[in-house]
């Protein structure tokens, strides 16, 4: 296996790069050719996990750079959340997977592609954050697209094929785009850096960035704005991200909002970094923080007529790509470490619902916000997990995402006041919407619940490890909200410098 | 003869013919706006992705670059012969309608777009003013095909026009990554396009999706949207 990994991939098995890119891909074929999707569900599991060892090794042992891939500062701790996500959202999949076979009569055989797509899926997203080479980067956003487009047809339903078709077009027209911008960078670049696979790479480009055509990559940024930003789901450009997480599997859609708009929007902010780099180029700083403001404000008036949970917090995914947006566009040392801060928070917390979501689509066996009734009194651990999680997304105190937002809201109002307003209102609007859903879905009488007799039932321990995930992406959450380590801060703030 | 030689001695024939090669293409585009039936939006396609492949060609002659032959060997056996020959049985065998059902007249769709040739020829001539002459044109004329495949998804209603404008704009980013002399991965691009195109010809199979999603349908908003109330 070893011998026909290093085949493929440019990194020695002496280096963990090598594992973190080699065990999805080894288990993405493995999973393929299991015949039995329950051994693959548990296999799921062991694979995210030991990627996420081979991950956290990146911090001990770093990589040496290659034209092809690299690790520095700003991508580590993407490819550590990526892979932790990864690791918990396999956890809750094996329960939830295991419950949903039997309700949507689920074939074997499309199991078996759902949990090697799953691998394959996430391959892609640490191969775009690994990779040093532009053109590397984009082709693994492509694949990635590819994959999410796979997962979220797995039920075949009329309305999941639409979304996926939907999600397929639009994000395919985003990945012509953004090629087109790629293609521009590189003239920008081509009388500097020469020809060659190394003129493509993002680590040479950076430290030569001041000598590239500034009009050739201003308008490179458009294009790569418009591009990687349908992927990111900014407004207007988001009209696939509601029904792509509506349709498909909820583990795909806690990987979607928690992961792989992250990976986008990466993206973005590696061409961003060249900008500012060059320093003669357009301000990439307003376009975002247009596109940051028009995200939060579509997103949360849209929050008050959804009738679909699932939509609900679809809707709230574009709102805060939106605040992490804004954030980076306003730029500077406070405002980068509140985005940097915020795109983590968001990423646990908004994969937190999808789990708590998921579990309670399944209970109650409804979709819809008017029939789930009551949920702290008919299930109190998930029913309170969720409220918590709510309340968190929603930006109240003492969670993570209050600090994060707190310092976007402060940062802003130091440098331009006015700014802050349009985000502030946005955020109130959000506020009440979900808070109003909440109180329906959470409290009252209880609604409709599934009964006994039409459950799967579970042995205690899968129960657990269905939960677990929810549990401790809330109290890593709260820790973070309360107490953020000194070394984890230090770290924050020296990449928000290097994003300029 | 080293390759900078060549360029000379190849002078203004690499780039007429690159020119004339390129603006080949971009008549094309027009002609794919401008067709009423759906067989022959095929054939123009195919033909279009035939002078793409002579485009890669040529360039992989003049710049000495031997890999991008791979591509023009991508682009005529894959985009000339096999979709256009998957396509025509999609058609055939989903019984979809052979007119283009447009959702914006042929007319105006011509006017927007020749207004986005010029909106294209004026953004990039006076950004690449210190690049390569060759560049220059060849990348506004990739942009123009890249806008007009976009215009295309946009006009029309059929999906397999849909992919097809798709493809088409596919072919305006090939066309840019060809001209820009020296790039890297180009074939690796090319093959990971091909992907994406073999996907949307089995998507339309599998699904067997006629109609394109258009939001623009208020029935489709209040029927599809998991909305219902």
């Amino acid at each position: 296996m070893t011998g026909f990994l290093s085949s493929l991939l440019p990194v020695g098995p002496a280096d963990p790069l090598f594992w973190v890119l080699g065990l999805p891909l080894a288990g993405a074929l493995v999973m393929a050719l299991l015949p039995d999707w329950r051994h693959a569900a548990w296999l799921n599991v062991l694979v995210s996990a030991a990627t996420f060892g081979a991950a956290a090794c990146l911090v001990f042992v770093r990589p040496v750079e290659t034209p092809l891939l690299f690790i520095d500062d700003f991508n580590i701790y993407l490819v550590g959340l990526t892979a932790f996500v990864g690791f918990s959202t396999a956890m809750f999949s094996a329960a939830y997977i295991g419950r949903e076979s039997r309700i949507r009569r689920l074939a074997p055989r499309n199991l078996r592609f759902y949990h090697s797509m799953y691998q394959a899926f996430l391959f892609t997203m640490l191969l775009a954050l690994t990779a040093n080479n532009i053109g590397v980067l984009w082709g693994a956003g492509e694949a990635a697209t590819l994959t999410t487009v796979l997962m979220v047809s797995l039920y075949r339903t009329r309305e999941a094929i639409e979304a996926a078709w939907k999600y397929f077009i639009l994000c395919s027209v985003g990945i012509g785009l953004a090629l087109f911008g790629t293609v521009l960078v590189y003239l920008a670049a081509q009388p500097v850096m020469g020809d060659g696979v190394a003129a493509m790479a993002w680590s040479q480009m950076i430290r030569r960035a001041g000598a590239f055509q500034p009009e050739l990559i201003s308008l490179a940024f458009v294009f790569l704005l418009v591009g990687y930003g349908t992927k990111v789901g900014l407004a207007p450009l988001h009209a696939w991200l509601p029904d792509a997480h509506a349709e498909g599997p909820t583990p795909i859609s806690a990987v979607l909002s928690g992961l792989l708009l992250n990976v986008a929007l990466y993206a973005l902010l590696r061409f961003k970094m060249l900008i500012a780099a060059n320093g003669h180029a357009l301000q990439p700083g307003p376009l975002m923080i247009g596109m940051g403001c028009s995200s939060i404000f579509v997103a949360s008036f849209m929050l008050y007529r959804r009738g679909d949970i699932k939509r609900l917090f679809a809707y709230s995914s574009i709102e805060h790509m939106g605040i992490i947006t804004f954030a980076f566009g306003m730029g500077g040392a406070l405002a980068n470490f509140a985005g940097l801060l915020h795109m983590t928070m968001h990423s646990l917390v908004k994969s937190a619902i999808f789990f708590a979501v998921g579990m309670i689509t399944q209970a109650t066996g409804t979709k819809r916000i008017a029939d789930i009734r009551g949920l702290t009194a008919r299930a109190p651990l998930l029913g309170w997990c969720f409220v918590v999680a709510v309340l968190a997304i929603a930006g109240l105190p003492p969670m993570g995402i209050f600090m994060s937002e707190f310092l976007v809201i402060s940062s802003t109002f130091a440098r331009d006041a006015l700014l802050a307003v349009p985000v502030m209102i946005g955020l109130l609007i959000t506020f009440g919407a979900l808070i109003w859903r909440l109180q329906g879905m959470a409290f009252g009488p209880p609604g409709q619940w599934v009964p006994d007799s039409e459950r799967t039932h579970q042995s205690a321990l899968v129960r657990a490890v269905g939960m677990a995930p929810l549990v401790i992406h809330l109290i890593l959450a709260l820790i973070a909200g309360i107490y953020l380590p000194d070394a984890l801060v230090a770290w924050f703030q020296a990449v928000g410098k290097l994003l300029g | 003869m080293t390759s900078a030689d060549q360029i000379v001695a190849l002078g203004h024939v690499s780039y007429d013919m690159a020119h004339l090669i390129g603006a080949v293409i971009l008549m094309m585009s027009f002609g794919l706006l401008y067709q009423r039936r759906l067989t022959a939006v095929i054939r123009l396609y195919s033909f279009q992705a035939m002078v793409l492949a002579l485009a890669a060609a040529w360039q992989a002659f003049v710049q000495d670059a031997p890999h991008l032959y791979a591509s023009a060997l991508i682009a005529l056996l894959f985009k000339g012969i096999a979709v256009p020959f998957a396509l025509n049985w999609l058609v055939r065998r989903l019984g979809i309608h052979r007119t283009v059902e447009t959702a914006l007249g042929i007319g105006p769709t011509m006017i927007a777009g020749v207004g986005l040739v010029a909106l294209s020829i004026v953004l990039v001539l006076p950004v690449t003013a210190s690049a390569a002459a060759m560049t220059r044109e060849n990348l506004a004329l990739a942009m123009s095909v890249v806008l007009l495949g976009l215009l295309m998804m946009i006009t029309r209603r059929n999906a397999v026009t849909q992919v097809v404008g798709f493809m088409s704009l596919e072919n305006g980013l090939i066309l840019a990554a060809v001209g820009a002399r020296g790039m890297p991965l180009v074939v690796e691009i090319s093959i990971a396009f091909s992907v994406l195109v073999a996907m949307a010809l089995f998507g339309i199979f599998f699904f067997r999706i006629r109609e394109r999603f258009d939001s623009l349908d208020i029935a489709y908003l209040e029927t599809f949207r998991g909305e219902r109330r």
